[in-house]
């Protein structure tokens, strides 16, 4: 069998109450898991929140609202509008479903490509190592020194017309790969010299083997977690760079509302109910993702692992 | 030995500058806008140019900036300024000199950010030990909680939400800027106490967030330093559980915080981009975002060239202290 180790240990506390392997045993590890991490739990109940919130909304909100001109121009809540309309007449509400859902799906797209392009970067200089290694660490090194936020906001201003928030989620990939490449190489640093590889090596199997069959497995408790990293910090670029203007300007992402917000001196106009919605649905989305990397942390260092 | 080391960390240093430099000059070549054009078509819609006006005084101006000059000897010229922190004429506030601006709205960024994380340091720090140290008692795993979640949020959001209670809604706190509109900047009482005032709310919404990055981080390498001989043998020598806190715990657990610290400050002037846009405050990051809109290049190579320069001596000032903190290292 080709389960990690972490699997393993943990399926074998369940053995005692059912078979290993057995779908009773998986579900019963996967309670036990959630049972010792609250923060995975409430983190959990955050992201799926507001997955919900963007999904299940749209059934219920029309979101054509969320272009301006829908409606009446700066209106309070209402029975009509729950959470009013801005300056240039969207329904709060729709924007608000639409931007959770366009925030999430750019961190996902960028986050995904980041980890991809990084860990393939990161397996070659830690596997084959060498002058491959030391060259892309270097960039890497170099990379990781100049403030990414620097370069983003150069090249989203220089694709700033037209510019969609698919393409927003392609720009932040071009820096979102450098964090899960280091992280990856380093983790491969260790694992080449592993009791377990150095085995597979003496019993013949080939090096495409003992990538796939050996490391890999190995390796996914960390991708997992430096995904949700990626994620996050993808969010956090993309929202920061559109907070200055530089998103797409005729989609209504989170980002592009808190810019709206500051260009149209909404505290002086005391438009409440358009300020606090996307800055509670951001710390939000920040916190849920910050507690679901927090409560899989055990999953990536087992040694983190609580006595139970 | 140790000397050997450090003349290798300050090439690195020096390449790394060099690359992130070149970077920084070739990635804005590749815009298609031409910055006196973006000036003069902003200035046109005041005055009234003539497109044809434009053409021939951006001829004037591309020859007087150097923009004419072939890419290759821009370059050179680049590296030889830059070399010499001279950052030449800002083009969108000409004829100020770029090195004049950024005098200008350094000080406003690093009194911000020094005094914010300095402080947020040793609170978080302290905080967070006492945490890991009391791990039993339900009031501290309280605290840690709410600082985690704090930690999570960035600088700017907890700055928006500060805004529309303290400033907007409790009028207690100017919403924005650096200084009241109607005072005169100088030396005395009444200005320093306005500028404090208004620099408080900003201060805050970086310190709750980044006090929580601070504990958290000391938190988890105190629980692994509690678990060393040492402490035990510490704690059976009958030592006070104040010495062994502080002259046993502390010591060896603040160790990566002080790594994490020298490269939160290379980061200084990032961090702050947002939150001084958000609060309108005089500092780089509003320097930055003009400059970028106006595709201002000169002001940008500057104010990239110092932070590239801040981070890479904050990394290499870590380099040459850590060994005076952490003897193991000296060997």
């Amino acid at each position: 069998m080709t389960t990690s180790p972490t699997v393993q240990t943990r399926v074998e506390t369940i053995a005692e109450e059912a078979e290993a392997g057995s779908l009773r045993g998986v579900i019963l590890g996967v309670g036990r898991y959630l049972r010792r991490n609250p923060q995975l739990i409430v983190g959990l109940i955050l992201l799926l929140g507001l997955v919900a919130f963007t999904t299940i909304g749209r059934l219920f909100v029309d979101i054509a609202g969320a272009h301006p001109l829908a409606g009446p121009a700066s209106q309070p809540p209402s029975a009509e509008f729950p959470l009013g309309t801005d300056p240039q007449g969207r329904d709060v509400l729709a924007v608000m479903v639409v931007g959770a859902w366009l925030t999430i799906r750019t961190g996902v797209i960028a986050g995904f490509i980041g980890i991809l392009a990084g860990s393939a970067v990161g397996f070659v200089a830690g596997y084959y190592g060498g002058w491959a290694d030391r060259i892309i660490t270097w960039i890497v090194d170099v990379l990781l020194t100049v403030p990414a936020i620097l370069f983003l906001v150069i090249i989203s201003a220089m694709l700033q017309n037209g510019l969609t928030s698919f393409g927003m989620a392609l720009i932040i990939a071009l820096l979102a790969w450098r964090r899960p490449a280091r992280q990856v190489r380093s983790q491969i640093l260790v694992m080449r010299e592993a009791g377990y590889v150095e085995m597979a090596k003496l019993s013949g199997s080939s090096g495409f083997s003992i990538i796939f069959k050996e490391i890999a497995p190995n390796l996914m408790p960390y991708l997992i977690s430096s995904f949700i990293v990626a994620v996050a910090a993808a969010i956090l670029a993309s929202v920061g760079l559109e907070a200055m203007g530089l998103g797409p300007q005729n989609e209504p992402t989170l980002g592009m509302t808190v810019y709206w917000i500051m260009q149209f001196s909404a505290f002086l106009l005391g438009l409440w109910w358009w300020i606090l919605p996307p800055v509670l649905i951001l710390i939000v989305l920040f916190v849920g993702l910050y507690l679901l990397n927090a409560g899989l942390d055990e999953l990536a260092n087992p040694r983190l692992r609580k006595r139970t | 030995m140790y000397i050997q080391r450090i003349l290798r960390r300050i090439l690195t240093l020096l390449a790394v500058i060099w690359a992130a430099a070149t970077l920084n000059f070739f990635l804005p070549q590749l815009a298609p806008k031409n910055p006196i054009t973006e000036k003069l078509t902003q200035l046109a819609e005041t005055s009234g140019i003539s497109g044809n006006q434009i053409a021939v005084l951006t001829e004037a101006f591309n020859e007087r900036f150097g923009l004419d000059q072939p890419l290759w000897k821009r370059y050179f010229d680049y590296l030889h300024d830059i070399a010499t922190f001279d950052f030449g004429y800002s083009i969108s506030s000409y004829p100020t000199r770029v090195g004049d601006l950024i005098g200008g709205a350094l000080p406003w960024t690093l009194g911000l950010m020094i005094t914010t994380t300095l402080v947020s340091f040793a609170i978080g720090t302290l905080v967070g030990a006492y945490a890991a140290w009391r791990r039993d008692s339900l009031l501290m795993q309280a605290v840690s909680s709410v600082l985690m979640v704090f930690s999570a949020i960035p600088f700017y959001l907890i700055g928006l939400v500060l805004i529309y209670f303290l400033a907007a809604k409790g009028g207690w706190f100017p919403i924005s800027g650096g200084y009241s509109l109607f005072s005169i900047p100088g030396w005395n009482w009444s200005f320093a106490l306005e500028v404090l005032h208004h620099s408080l709310l900003p201060a805050l919404s970086i310190a709750i967030a980044s006090i929580g990055i601070w504990a958290i981080g000391m938190r988890g390498m105190m629980v692994t330093v509690q678990g060393e001989d040492y402490m035990v043998f510490a704690k059976a020598k009958g030592l006070k559980p104040r010495r062994v806190f502080l002259r046993y715990g502390v010591r060896n657990a603040v160790l990566p915080q002080v790594t994490t610290l020298a490269l939160f400050f290379g980061q200084v002037v990032t961090g702050a981009v947002l939150v001084e846009i958000v609060f309108g405050y005089p500092g780089m990051g509003n320097l930055l975002l003009e400059s970028i809109t106006l595709f201002d290049y000169p002001t940008i190579y500057g104010i990239v060239f110092i932070l590239i320069v801040t981070i890479a001596l904050s990394m290499l000032l870590v380099d040459l202290i850590y060994p005076l903190i952490d003897p193991r290292v000296r060997a």
